[in-house]
C-alpha cells in the first residue's frame, strides 16, 4: 500500500499533484481547530480590512477573519464529504456485492431500481427534502440525505466487479466449504472490489462537495455553519461582486476549485493504476 | 427485436416513473416537519392575528389543496389520480394560479437551453474526442484534453459563477440576468432575435464548457479501440486521406454509444441546467424552483419535482427508441 502511493507519486504528475493538494487541505483542517475567532460570531474582528499580517486574506463585511473562516469551512466541507460518501459506500457495497452474486430475478429488480436512481433528477428531490427539513438541516442530517441518493452509479459497478468474480475458482471453493452468502461476498470479494471503492469514493466526495455548494447558494442549509457554500452564499448576500471584494469571494471560490481539481486527479490516477490495460501502457511507455 | 429491446425499455420507463413519483409523495410525509403547519406558522409569523377557527378552516383548505386528506394509501391513490389528469394543484404564493401554468411559462426557456447547450457540446466534444484519438502525438489535442478534463468536475454553479464575474461584470459584454432586456418588443425580428442570443450566450456557454468533458471523454474511450481494428488499419495502409478516415472510419463507428452514454446522463444534465438558470437569473424551470424556495412555495416545488421526473425520463424513452433506428446492430440482433 504504502510502496504503491510512493510510486504513484513520482512517476504519475496527476497523482502528485492531487495528493499534495489532499494532503495541504486536510492539515488545513486540523489546524483550524486552532482557530482564535468563534466562527459562527459577527463583528469577531473589524469588517472589511484589506489583507494584512495580521488578517492574512483580510476581513468581511460581517467582521469575519477570512483565512480563518475559509480554514474551517474547508474542514467542514471535507467532513461533510465524508460523511456522505461513507454512507453512500456501504449502501453502495451491499447492493452492488449482493446483487451480483445472487443474480437471477432479484439482481433483475434490484438493477430496474438502482437505474431509476441512475436516471432520476437529483437535484430537484434534494432541494424537497431540504426545503422541508431547512430547520432542522445540520451537517451530519445533510450528509445523510446526500449519501442516501448517491450510491446507485457505483453500485452498478461494484456489481459488474462481482460477475467476474463469482465465476473464479475460490469462489465455488467457499461455497463447497459451506460459508454462507452474506460472509462469501464480504471476506472473499469485498478485498478484491476495494481498490475500486476507494477510487469511486473520491469521486463521491466530488460530487457532495459540489451538491453542497449548490444546496447552499440557495439558502438550504445551516447557514451558520462554515463551509465552502455557506462562504459563497454570504459572499453574495452581501454583495462582494459589486463591492469588489475578491478577497472574499473568491478564496471559497478558489479552494473549491483547487480541490476538486486535486480529487479529481487523485481519482483518475488511481483508476487509471487499476484497470490492468492502462497500466501495461504505462510499462510499455517504460 | 420487441421482446429483447422494446419491452425491457417500457418496463424501465414505467419503474422509473413509479420509483420517481413515490419518492416525491413518500418524502414530506417521511419527514418531520409538516407543510402545512409551516405554511401555517409562516402566515401566522408574517403578524396575520387569525382565530382559532380561521386557522382550523385554513388547514383544512390546505390539506386538501395538498392531497393530505384521508389515509396514506387513499392519499397515495389521489394523488396518481390527480397527476393523470395533469393537477398539481395550485401555487400557494400566486394563489389561484395552478402550478401547471407556470411550468408550462418557463419551460421554452429550460427547453431551449438544454437543446442548445447539449447539440453544441455533443458536437464539439465528438468532433475533439475523436481527433485526439487520431493523432495521438500533437501537441494542441494534449493542450485541449487537459483543458477539457479541468473543467469537467466543476460543479455546474462555479463555473457560471466564474463565467458571470468574468463577462458580466469585470468585462460587462454580456448582460448579469434575464432572458431579455426590457423595452425589446417581443416577436419574430432581428433585433429581439440577438437579444435572446445575447442573453443566453453566458448560461449557453457555462454548460457547453462542462458537458464536453463527458462526451469528449467517452469519444476518446471508444475510439481508442476502433483505431486498434484492422479496417482502420487497413485504410492507412491503403493511402486513404486523413480527414476521410478520421470521419468516415473511426468516428462514424464511435459515434453510436454517444446517444447511449447520453439517455443515462440526462437527468445530470437538467440539474446542471436549473442551476445554471439560477445564477443567471434565466427565466426557466430552474429560476421558478428558486423563486418557490425563496418564497416557501411547497406545492409548487413539489409541481416541478413531478414535471421533471416525467420529463427526465420520457426524454430517456424517446432516445432509448430512437436507438435501433440510428445502430443496425442492435436492429438486426
Amino acid at each position: 500500500m504504502f510502496r504503491v502511493i510512493r510510486d504513484l507519486y513520482v512517476n504519475d504528475r496527476r497523482f502528485t499533484f492531487g495528493f499534495t493538494v489532499l494532503v495541504f487541505f486536510v492539515i488545513i483542517s486540523f489546524v483550524s481547530l486552532l482557530s482564535p475567532y468563534d466562527m459562527r460570531a459577527w463583528n469577531a474582528v473589524p469588517r472589511y480590512l484589506p489583507p494584512s499580517a495580521k488578517h492574512p486574506l483580510g476581513t468581511n463585511s460581517i467582521g469575519q477573519d477570512i483565512m480563518w473562516q475559509a480554514m474551517v469551512a474547508t474542514k467542514n466541507s471535507l467532513l461533510l464529504g465524508a460523511i456522505a460518501a461513507a454512507i453512500s459506500r456501504v449502501i453502495a457495497i451491499v447492493v452492488g456485492l449482493l446483487s451480483g452474486y445472487k443474480g437471477g430475478i432479484f439482481d433483475r429488480i434490484v438493477m430496474v431500481m438502482t437505474d431509476s436512481f441512475i436516471i432520476l433528477p437529483m437535484f430537484p428531490i434534494l432541494i424537497l427534502i431540504a426545503t422541508i427539513l431547512r430547520s432542522s438541516l445540520n451537517m451530519v442530517v445533510l450528509g445523510v440525505v446526500i449519501g442516501l441518493f448517491g450510491w446507485a452509479w457505483d453500485a452498478r459497478l461494484f456489481r459488474s466487479q462481482i460477475l467476474s468474480l463469482k465465476e473464479r475458482e475460490f469462489t465455488r471453493t467457499a461455497v463447497f466449504s459451506g460459508l454462507s452468502t452474506f460472509k462469501i461476498v464480504l471476506t472473499e470479494h469485498l478485498p478484491y472490489v476495494f481498490p475500486l471503492v476507494m477510487a469511486t469514493t473520491i469521486n463521491n466526495v466530488i460530487w457532495v462537495i459540489g451538491m453542497e455548494v449548490t444546496l447552499s447558494m440557495l439558502g438550504l442549509s445551516n447557514l451558520n455553519t462554515p463551509t465552502i457554500g455557506t462562504m459563497i452564499y454570504w459572499a453574495l448576500q452581501y454583495q462582494a461582486i459589486f463591492l469588489e471584494m475578491w478577497n472574499w469571494i473568491l478564496t471559497p471560490v478558489t479552494i473549491c476549485v483547487v480541490l476538486i481539481l486535486g480529487l479529481y486527479m487523485l481519482s483518475t490516477s488511481i483508476s487509471e493504476y487499476l484497470d490492468p490495460r492502462t497500466r501495461l501502457q504505462m510499462i510499455r511507455k517504460g | 427485436m420487441l421482446k429483447k429491446y422494446y419491452i425491457p425499455r417500457l418496463i424501465q420507463y414505467f419503474t422509473v416513473l413509479f420509483i420517481g413519483l413515490t419518492l416525491v409523495f413518500v418524502i414530506p410525509r417521511l419527514l418531520p416537519s409538516n407543510p402545512v403547519e409551516h405554511q401555517l406558522s409562516r402566515m401566522m409569523s408574517q403578524g396575520q392575528y387569525l382565530d382559532p377557527s380561521a386557522i382550523e378552516a385554513m388547514r383544512e383548505t390546505l390539506e386538501q389543496l395538498y392531497g393530505l386528506k384521508g389515509g396514506t394509501f387513499e392519499q397515495y391513490i389521489d394523488y396518481f389520480k390527480r397527476l393523470f389528469t395533469g393537477d398539481l394543484g395550485p401555487s400557494f404564493t400566486q394563489f389561484p394560479t395552478p402550478v401547471m401554468t407556470l411550468i408550462r411559462q418557463s419551460l421554452p426557456w429550460t427547453v431551449g437551453l438544454l437543446f442548445a447547450s447539449l447539440s453544441i457540446s455533443w458536437i464539439v466534444g465528438t468532433v475533439l474526442g475523436g481527433i485526439r484519438v487520431s493523432f495521438p502525438r500533437s501537441r494542441l489535442a494534449r493542450l485541449i484534453e487537459l483543458l477539457i478534463m479541468g473543467v469537467r468536475p466543476i460543479p455546474y454553479y462555479i463555473v457560471s459563477l466564474v463565467l458571470l464575474i468574468l463577462f458580466a461584470f469585470l468585462w460587462p459584454v454580456f448582460p448579469m440576468s434575464g432572458g431579455y432586456s426590457m423595452g425589446v418588443k417581443v416577436g419574430f425580428n432581428a433585433r429581439f432575435i440577438l437579444d435572446l442570443l445575447r442573453h443566453a450566450f453566458l448560461p449557453i456557454l457555462s454548460m457547453v464548457i462542462i458537458e464536453i468533458g463527458g462526451w469528449f471523454l467517452q469519444m476518446r474511450n471508444v475510439a481508442s479501440n476502433i483505431v486498434e481494428e484492422d479496417y482502420v488499419v487497413y485504410a492507412e495502409a491503403s493511402g486513404l486521406p486523413k480527414a476521410k478516415i478520421v470521419f468516415m472510419y473511426i468516428m462514424r463507428n464511435a459515434i453510436i454509444p454517444q446517444i447511449t452514454g447520453f439517455a443515462l446522463n440526462i437527468g445530470f444534465i437538467f440539474g446542471g441546467a436549473l442551476i445554471t438558470e439560477i445564477v443567471f437569473a434565466y427565466p426557466g424551470m430552474g429560476y421558478l424552483l428558486y423563486s418557490a424556495i425563496l418564497s416557501g412555495d411547497y406545492n409548487l416545488i413539489m409541481g416541478i419535482n413531478v414535471f421533471s421526473i416525467v420529463g427526465v425520463s420520457t426524454a430517456m424513452l424517446i432516445v432509448d427508441l430512437i436507438y435501433p433506428l440510428l445502430d443496425p446492430r442492435v436492429r438486426y440482433q
